[in-house]
């Protein structure tokens, strides 16, 4: 398996060198973008049937380092990530037949698409640290060049610049762990590093490490500085895949360090887990409350549910702790389980911005509205992105919230008072997250696609292609079939669970009616085609008594609104006006918010102003500093360039006879 | 035959708690009224005000969509849904199972985010207005209710309303500090969820102090309709939901005969009834708070859960 992967793996790259080839030809992107699409359904395939048949496969290729070679294999684990980052990739790839014929500058886009696929795949598959490390490289730099590919407006170019930063700063993290890891006979081999058990203090600077390293591109708070720039900047199907299935690569880095490499868990590495994932949440949907920019709202989003996620991974790494596999295999397929559900659900919502921006040429939600007037379809879609990502049932957000929610109230059975502490705690962030995410897509949907259109650019929009469309619909209908019937996927993930921390959750798909169980059916049962059912029937019920029985009589008027005639659009709600109640409970304290409020005296004709302030007191407190730092060192060394001659050589003279100090003083 | 019973009494619940929401509403503005020595509209007055905007003609704004016209049949299928999913006369319902306590909140939240949306959809002040007051309050009552369902799960054991019953009526639990500072946090998130005085008024002609009649400004006829009788079914599912966990008393078990079935009627209307009794005098006797004190209101709940669900973490038996 693992080679037939390594071949699907081959064939993306060699798509990088076609693209270029046929850079001119006006077929470009349809050539490339369904090459894609057979490629990622084919490695898609592959990694199914290796999680279903439970098999390891391995391969190694003559590369990397001499006395090493690049190992690949698909164990239990990186088949679930195979199938991931295949099924977003071939999602992206049938949205961007219809989608990347309005690309302006198709050569920026086209050669990196595929190699950044490519790289994807081979970090799941690699089975050493330099491989992996390589892939990981590749893989940011790809994602790069893409981010930057609309390299003429500014804000892209800062976007690409922060995002190289963050991106070296992870893979520094990441390179010292594996160096840890490795020991000192440099063994990199993953097979090694599993068999050596490193010391307790080693082990949890590894830990530490890979929460940096993995967490940086994942885009835990506070390393997620780059990720609202980054993800936003790219073509819309670019910004799903990195939103949806590159921060779950990073996950995958991290599941593979802590759960896998590192042996058995120490008990305070849960505690730092959950927290930076319960703060994550919360300050993810705050952040994306504040926004009225489509893209980075939804890209504030995945800082939210990475937080969802690593609450997940930290409940699970407590109860493997402490030995209690079977709850920490619920805590873990819950956490997977959203891996799945978001990877799904964000791509979806990415594509409807994109299609959005494709439409009207506009990512700011206060120029939209009334899009579903003229765009049904997507907004269709979209809405159902919306619920899902909202947690609400009958969707597939709803179960694996549901199922961390399960996983929590396991939890008073930790002998920790840490943790007993930390949990409720977390679950309450997880609670609050949950409720602001639906506020905020309330927002979302409501400003882009309800109310009636801002500027001509919304009114005059066109329904998108039908690719698009097609893509669009295929994750709603896996967003409602992982809704329904999540036994199916819980089960599919046991192989996964079993190999990581030994046990898995009961098995699901044969109980009555295809409930979820995750303990025993007198703590907790969840039926979602059941509900789903429910509610359509009695929904239909009504409408159909009522159209019969009652009236069914319609007729079309100016709106009510108490009397008040509406003149004008603009007296509509927009986002900021929407968020502005939520800003003021919950901005005050944590954007320090204000609001400025500037009136005129009367008769004067000057116009009334409201300014509003914000701080993103992360940046100003943890990245403005090191930035400044940075400048100014840059700006006294400057000095150093404008020497003369003798200076420059009295400086070479005196670092030659510092060095010979320095070896002359060594033991 | 066990099977067509227990069909018998999901469909009898389903209908019971259809019937009964408008009474119940009914009631308490009749409490309401006397206790102002009003005469009151008669009791039977929400039916004939549902019966009779079914019988009229939709009005629908140029501007709505096609969401505006689906949305009041997801909210009242979804809340319909919920309450017929509670325990009210009989425990053991045939489909209980099928969604815990945190599945019927989220069922709830699901209707509420339908509902935010139809007031952004006609694109008028007003309706935006009630919707972002409406998700603001969610945001802090979600979670805060979200907190009492982990509290008395952690007593229970269980999510499953009627397990938690069942656990509550069976005198192993006692006193318990966590389980009163619970009670008072699910009434105060009961009183917000269902726009009652002093959050929300459901009596208001004011518009600014409108957050739920500002939302469905828009709707007319037989959606109003239903929209109507949804908050009238949430209000009987929240009294349902503290009857049933806090005052377990007299509901009938799974196997109960016709009398059993027939003292847990009788209890249940009972509940009901000083449940409709005291929301009218609490709602008498309070003033309407301003909207930026609602926070603080429904900070306090979400504290006092969090303080009953850590106080478990601690000791099993608090």
């Amino acid at each position: 398996m693992a080679t037939y992967a390594l071949y699907g793996v081959a064939a993306l790259l060699a798509l990088a060198p076609i693209a270029v080839a046929l850079a001119a030809s006006a077929r470009a992107s349809n050539v490339i973008y369904v090459a894609s699409l057979l490629v990622t359904l084919a490695l898609g395939v592959i990694g199914l049937m290796s999680l279903f048949e439970r098999t390891v496969s391995i391969a190694t290729l003559p590369l990397g380092l001499p006395w090493l070679g690049a190992h690949f294999r698909i164990d239990a684990l990186a088949a679930f990530f195979v199938i991931i980052v295949n099924l977003g990739g071939a999602a992206a790839s049938l949205f961007a037949i219809g989608y990347g014929s309005h690309e302006e500058s198709p050569q920026r886009v086209l050669p990196f698409y595929p190699t950044y696929l490519a790289a994807m795949n081979l970090v799941v598959l690699a089975d050493d640290a330099f491989s992996f490390l390589v892939s990981w490289e590749f893989m940011s730099l790809s994602s790069w060049a893409l981010v930057v590919a609309h390299h003429r407006e500014r804000e892209n170019l800062r976007a690409g610049y922060v995002y190289l930063l963050m991106a070296s700063l992870g893979t520094l993290a990441l390179l010292l762990a594996f160096g840890l890891l490795a020991g000192s006979d440099g063994n990199y081999a993953f097979d090694a590093m599993r068999a050596s058990h490193p010391a307790p203090a080693l082990a949890a600077t590894v830990l530490v490490l890979a929460l940096v390293g993995a967490g940086s591109k994942a885009g835990i708070v506070p390393l997620h500085a780059w990720l609202p720039l980054a993800h936003p900047a790219a073509p819309s199907h670019v910004s799903a895949l990195m939103s949806g299935v590159m921060t779950k690569v990073a996950v995958y880095g991290f599941v593979r360090i802590a759960f896998d490499l590192l042996g058995e868990p120490a008990w305070w590495w849960s505690m730092l887990v959950l927290a930076v994932g319960g703060i994550t949440a919360v300050m993810g949907v705050l952040y994306a409350l504040m926004q009225h920019d489509l893209k980075r709202l939804l890209a504030y989003h995945t800082v939210e549910n990475i937080g969802i996620i690593y609450i997940g991974l930290g409940l699970a790494l407590a109860f493997k702790a402490y030995g209690m596999p079977v709850a920490a295999a619920l805590a873990l397929t819950a956490g997977l389980f959203h891996v799945f559900n978001h990877s799904v659900f964000k791509s979806l919502l990415f594509f409807g911005a994109g299609a959005v921006l494709n439409a009207t040429g506009e990512r700011d939600m206060e120029h939209l509205g009334g899009l579903i007037h003229r765009m049904p379809q997507t907004a269709f879609v979209f809405l159902v992105g919306c619920v899902a990502i909202s947690a609400l049932p009958p969707l597939n957000g709803f179960v694996s919230e549901w199922l961390t929610f399960q996983a929590i109230l396991l939890s008073p059975q930790l002998p920790s008072w840490g943790l007993t502490f930390l949990v409720p705690a977390v679950g309450a962030l997880l609670a609050l997250s949950a409720a602001l995410a639906a506020a905020c897509f309330v927002k979302a949907f409501g400003v882009t696609f309800l109310g009636r259109p801002r500027t001509p650019a919304a009114a005059n929009a066109r329904e998108t292609d039908s690719n698009s469309l097609a893509a669009m619909y295929f994750l709603a209908a896996l967003c409602l079939v992982a809704g329904i019937l999540p036994g199916i996927f819980i089960d599919a993930l046991a192989p996964v669970t079993n190999a990581l921390v030994g046990k898995s959750m009961p098995h699901q798909t044969g109980l009555d009616w295809l409930t979820v169980v995750p303990i025993a059916e007198s703590r907790s049962s969840y039926n979602g085609l059941l509900v789903f059912i429910f509610v359509t029937l009695s929904g239909s019920i009504a409408a159909f008594a009522i159209h019969r029985l009652a009236s069914d009589k319609l007729r079309r008027g100016p709106a009510w609104d108490c009397g008040y005639p509406e003149l004008s659009p603009a007296t509509q709600y927009t986002a900021s006006s929407f968020a502005q109640p939520i800003r003021r409970v919950y901005g005050t304290t944590v954007f320090r918010a204000r609001e400025i409020g500037e009136m005129p005296p009367p008769g004067a004709t000057t116009p009334a102003r409201l300014t509003v302030e914000i701080h993103d007191l992360i940046w100003d407190a943890a990245y403005a500093p090191i930035a400044a730092f940075i400048g100014y060192a840059a700006e006294r060394l400057n000095v150093l360039q404008f020497l003369t001659i003798r200076r420059y050589l009295t400086l070479v003279f005196s670092a030659l006879v510092l060095l010979l100090l320095v070896l002359a003083i060594w033991p | 035959m066990a099977v067509i019973r227990d069909f018998a009494f999901q469909g009898a619940q389903m209908l019971l708690v259809l019937l009964l929401s408008p009474l119940l509403t009914g009631f308490v503005r009749k409490v309401k009224a006397r206790l102002l020595r009003r005469q009151g509209p008669p009791l039977l007055q929400p039916y004939r005000d549902l019966v009779r905007l079914m019988r009229k003609e939709v009005v629908l704004a140029e501007s709505a969509s096609w969401l505006f016209r689906v949305i009041p049949y997801i909210i009242f299928a979804g809340t319909w849904v919920a309450a017929s999913l509670v325990p009210t006369f009989r425990s053991g319902l045939l489909f209980s199972w099928s969604a815990d306590l945190i599945a019927l909140i989220a069922l709830l939240g699901s209707a509420r985010f339908f509902l935010a949306l139809a007031g952004l959809d006609v694109g008028t002040s007003f309706g935006g207005i009630g919707s972002s007051r409406e998700v603001m309050i969610a945001s802090l009552a979600e979670p805060a209710m979200l907190m009492i369902v982990f509290t008395l799960a952690l007593i229970a054991g269980s999510t499953q309303l009627s397990t938690m019953a069942a656990y509550m009526v069976s005198g192993e639990v006692g006193l318990r500090v966590s389980l009163g500072l619970a009670l008072l946090a699910l009434v105060m998130v009961a009183i917000a969820e269902n726009a009652r005085i002093p959050i929300d008024n459901p009596a208001t002609h004011l518009e600014l102090t409108m957050v739920h009649e500002a939302m469905v400004l828009e709707y007319s006829g037989r959606h109003l309709a239903l929209i109507d009788l949804a908050s009238q079914l949430k209000l009987l599912l929240y009294i349902s939901v503290i009857g049933c966990l806090f005052t377990p008393w007299g509901i009938a078990p799974p196997n109960g005969g016709a009398a059993e079935i027939a003292v847990g009627v009788a209890t249940y209307m009972a509940k009901l009834a000083v449940g409709g009794v005291l929301l009218a005098i609490f709602e008498t006797s309070i003033a309407k708070m301003r909207v930026f004190r609602v926070p603080a209101f429904l900070g306090a709940a979400l504290m006092l859960g969090l303080l009953g669900t850590l106080l478990l973490f601690v000791s099993r038996s608090l």
